[in-house]
């Protein structure tokens, strides 16, 4: 009895080309990365809902848990891994610094709704940037350290606009 | 020794490497947010095989027959077992301690046996090269039920004509216990008023964002068990596995490396984790299972679930004179194992009313099983609803004679200097703060301003409300806890801690970490104490072959018991490598200290390195007088004696809109002011304590396992199961004061709970105070919108 097929696609993660990987049609992207070995995707739900398991795939923050690894055949994709901008390590700064991250199992997710919010250069007040990290589930900060290091990301990077 | 007695400079800004009290980021934290953390999930091992468990879709039915033919043709699946196999390995085990009265919860077997209990309960477990293709198998496993009448509703468990769910106990109660100090009746006839509530506490569960996981990698060269878990207690863990897998304990390594969240979901016993291991026992391979969410829903320790009657009688001054509950609980068909399903309501009658002083006081609590998951220790076990019973009543008593209700508070907290005494039910308490407390919350919170905002926004028909309330937390647990009763649960923490060749500092220690901060909380006491930089010291935990025995972390005890045995080895060390300064650099001990990793003259003259001084010692031994006892480890370690636990206390409000038309809750503030004596990283304290409020506010507001009439659950997921998210969530606005707990030099009580037991309270106080010019009250959490519109009349 067969349940899934196989398929050949190539992707570019984190600047490196990946070409001819084999993959179950039915394997979501999120578990197809880290059967790569990109353990930095965590899968919190499985089911769209937490945020656990964003990546960019052409610079845009998607699930991955809701994507199949076949419909990001020839994409772009940046896991946590590759998230190594200045910009981005000001970011990380702001979450060490703020304590954003207790267990830090949501922080990836966290830090590429960040990479979008960061993206728009302009700045949001804390109730704007709840509302947009309000896709990503956090069960250990109680949210208010991730604001503050969202906040102050925003200082630091987008000065005066 | 004498320096280990001595009063220690605790934080004393003007001391080099000073770092208890400050707010050092954690070196972990880095690797974390890149991706680094090492979770469960993220281990492979060579050979390495996964399970599905195939679990009751039924919550009370008999297993007629279990058909695993068709599952077994799927290619990649290597093996389907039952009870019938696993019980040749894996023993079963019982929820009961012997110290709380008669508790009674019959064996509970890793997969079910004849009976399934509770929808989601594991009935045979499917082994496969990928845990898709074991899932795959799961669905083709036949199993044939025999409907049974699921018992459900915890009020009519006791009922004559309600199915038992174990026949042998001959009805559905577990445990019951009753407190009575004092004459209540007569109390209440003296009255001047008396007040009464109802309140109900639906299920709701942990949601972890990672879920429960375990790799156990059984080694039959070396016949030892090796165990990856994302738990909180190794070694209890250790002693478990051991037991029920018939395994010599000194041959099960448990490892616990990050862990994506715990909140006492992940320090209970479940059955799909000890099948892991009897599957990787009986394959002599290595075996991962990692629950799904739905699994998490459905298997995880649910908790709360109470329906709790109170009673308040108040003299005419405004006194309290009497305080009575009533708890009924619901625990799910088994008591988990091994701390029991007896403890959050153990915590309900001993923490009620236990902020004020209260002359005569009765409690009773009654657990009753149901077919639904079960029930067991969740963040803050039992606060919550002693928290809100206690400050409801007190609000109402307030009300109706009249009084504001922070001077009703006033008059009743028990004193800040008449510690040492006790709870209403007669619990030890010592170095508390409500008074002050208090104080600090009402000035933080500006209640005239708060007033007036409630007066101005009623005229334009807006409805909001404040509230203000105590209470008291559970930390630092002595052997009265657990060990007394029978379990293998230390109370006692270790550290053990050494100067290595490169100078650098190495702890371990027995506490673990599941976010909180515990590696750099560690690191901060050892450097301090040792006068070294925080970043000489590294930290090892969560392996029970590296580190000293102990508890682990769980109960708010990591710092007030493990911290005290980090700063004890430290001071012992300290003393070790003053002793061989002494005699390298020739000079009396009193004239040196240790300051940013250096032996220093404390005249000024020239100093040594710890480095150089490791190097002699380990390398040039040969150097020093022979004779010198040149001890670069030491190790101590610590539980608390005298109390059965160190009490903190907290006060806590918050602001709330309540919209009548919708019926929805907005949290516009929320205060905190807590007391944990010594903090060692304020920031760390101030992020539990957010983090607790806000998983309360989940709990008051939001979180729900729904069950529909036949037992099913019907929210399984987190598109339907409610959790806050950061836009519904205020800023919470924290503070302190301080007073040390006289039981250790660290002074440090726990703070991981607070927030968690005390906002439920908080908001449905809140919640009824903007509902009082509107002549109703809320008393079912959560308190969603719909509950609200029903309380108006409108739905
Ligand atoms: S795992 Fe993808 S959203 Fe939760
Ligand atoms: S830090 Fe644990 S879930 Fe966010």
């Amino acid at each position: 009895m067969s349940y899934s097929n196989n398929v050949k696609i190539s992707m570019v993660i984190n600047n490196e080309n990946y070409d001819d990987l084999t993959v179950e049609t039915r394997q979501h992207l999120g578990d197809f990365l880290r059967d790569l070995g990109f353990k930095g995707t965590h899968l919190g739900c499985e089911q769209g809902a937490c945020g656990a398991c964003n990546v960019l795939v052409d610079g845009e923050s998607v699930r991955s848990c809701l994507m199949l690894a076949v419909q990001a055949n020839g994409k772009n994709i940046t896991t946590v891994e590759g998230l190594n901008s200045s910009e981005m390590e000001i970011v990380k700064d702001c979450f060490v610094k703020n304590n954003a991250m207790q267990c830090g199992f949501c922080s990836s997710g966290m830090l590429m709704t960040t990479y979008e919010i960061i993206k728009s250069k302009r700045k949001y007040s804390r109730e704007e940037i709840r509302e947009m990290i309000s896709g990503n589930y956090c069960r250990c900060t109680g949210y208010q350290a991730i604001v503050d290091a969202v906040e102050d990301s925003l200082n630091k990077i987008n000065v005066g606009t | 020794m004498d320096d280990l007695n001595q009063n220690p400079k605790l934080g004393s800004a003007d001391r080099p490497n000073s770092y208890i009290g400050r707010n050092v980021p954690r070196e972990r934290a880095k690797k974390l947010l890149e991706g680094k953390g090492k979770y469960v999930d993220d281990i492979l091992l060579p050979r390495m095989v996964h399970l599905s468990y195939v679990r009751s879709p039924l919550a009370h039915a008999k297993i007629k027959s279990i058909n695993i033919e068709n599952a077994k043709k799927i290619p990649g699946v290597l093996n389907i077992f039952t009870i019938d196999d696993i019980e040749k390995v894996c023993s079963p085990w019982q929820g009961v301690l012997g110290h709380l009265g008669e508790m009674r919860s019959p064996s509970q077997y890793p997969l079910a046996k004849d009976v399934v209990r509770w929808q989601g309960e594991p009935v045979a477990v499917v082994v496969a090269n990928k845990r898709a293709v074991a899932e795959d198998a799961s669905e083709l496993v036949e199993i044939d039920y025999e409907d049974l009448d699921a018992q459900l509703d915890m009020e009519t468990a006791m009922d004559k004509s309600t199915k038992v769910i174990h026949d042998d106990l001959g009805n559905n109660l577990f445990w019951t216990r009753t407190v009575n100090q004092g004459d209540v009746s007569e109390a209440f006839k003296q009255a001047h008023i008396v007040e009464e509530v109802t309140l109900d506490f639906a299920r709701h569960t942990g949601v972890t964002l990672e879920t429960r996981a375990i790799v156990a990698d059984w080694d039959s060269s070396e016949e030892r068990m090796t165990i990856y878990h994302n738990g909180q207690a190794p070694h209890m863990m250790q002693s478990i596995i051991a037991k029920h897998l018939n395994i010599s304990e000194g041959l099960v390594r448990i490892i616990s490396c990050d862990v994506g969240g715990s909140f006492g979901i992940k320090v209970h016993v479940y059955p799909d984790e000890m099948v892991t291991v009897a599957v990787s026992k009986l394959l002599k391979r290595p075996v991962k299972f990692v629950a799904d969410r739905l699994e998490s829903y459905s298997t995880d320790i649910h908790s709360r679930c109470h329906k709790i009657s109170g009673k308040i009688g108040v003299d005419d001054k405004g006194k309290i004179l009497a305080f009575e509950i009533d708890d009924l609980s619901g625990i799910g068909p088994f008591s988990v194992y091994p701390r029991t399903s007896a403890i959050e309501t153990n915590q309900v009658l001993n923490l009620s009313a236990a902020s004020y002083v209260v002359p005569n006081y009765k409690a009773k609590g009654t657990v009753v099983f149901q077919n639904k998951t079960p029930m067991c220790q969740y963040r803050a076990v039992g606060h919550p609803i002693a928290v809100a019973i206690t400050e409801a009543l007190v609000d109402k008593a307030a009300n109706s004679l009249g009084i504001d209700r922070y001077e009703f508070r006033k008059r009743n907290l028990i004193p800040d200097n008449s510690y040492p005494t006790k709870t209403p039910s007669g619990v030890p308490l010592e170095d508390l703060s409500h008074q002050a407390c208090i104080e600090k919350l009402k000035d933080m919170m500006n209640i005239p301003e708060l007033e007036k905002y409630k007066k101005e926004s009623l005229a334009i028909g807006k409805y909001k409300g404040f509230s203000i309330i105590n209470m008291v937390e559970v930390t630092n647990p002595s052997p009265a806890f657990y060990g007394v009763g029978g379990a293998p649960i230390s109370s006692q923490d270790g550290a053990s801690i050494r100067l290595e060749g490169s100078g650098a500092v190495h702890i371990s220690t027995s506490i673990t970490e599941q976010g909180q901060g515990t590696e750099a909380v560690m690191q901060q006491i050892a450097a301090d104490q040792l006068g070294v930089k925080v970043d000489t010291v590294r930290v090892t935990h969560g392996d029970t072959d590296a580190t000293p025995y102990g508890g682990g972390t769980w109960a708010s005890r990591g710092v007030g018991i493990g911290g005290e045995a980090v700063l004890k080895a430290s001071r012992i060390l300290k003393e070790n490598i003053l002793n061989i300064a002494a005699v390298i650099m020739q000079s009396e001990v009193n004239n040196l200290d240790v300051q940013d990793d250096h032996v220093i003259r404390k005249d000024g003259g020239e100093g040594i390195s710890l480095k150089d001084l490791a190097q002699i010692v380990y390398y040039r031994g040969h150097e020093l007088p022979p004779g010198t006892n040149a001890e670069l480890i030491a190790t101590a370690s610590f539980s608390i004696e005298g109390v059965p636990f160190v009490f903190t206390n907290s006060a806590m409000g918050c602001l709330v809109d309540v919209d009548i038309d919708t019926g929805l809750t907005k949290i516009e503030k929320f205060w905190a002011v807590e007391d944990c004596g010594t903090q060692i990283n304020p920031k760390l304290v101030e992020e539990q304590i957010r983090g607790g409020v806000v998983q309360g506010i989940g709990g008051a507001l939001y979180e729900e396992c729904i069950y529909d009439e036949m037992g099913n659950l019907t929210n399984g997921n987190m598109a339907d199961y409610l959790v806050p998210m950061a836009y519904e969530m205020p800023d919470i606005i924290v503070d302190h004061v301080t007073t040390n707990s006289g039981r250790s030099i660290l002074g440090a009580k726990g703070a991981g709970e607070a927030g968690t037991g005390g906002a439920p309270g908080a908001i449905m106080n809140a919640i009824n105070d903007a509902l009082i010019p509107l002549n109703t009250e809320v008393t079912s959490q959560p308190i969603t919108p719909e509950k609200i519109l029903k309380a108006l009349g409108k739905i």
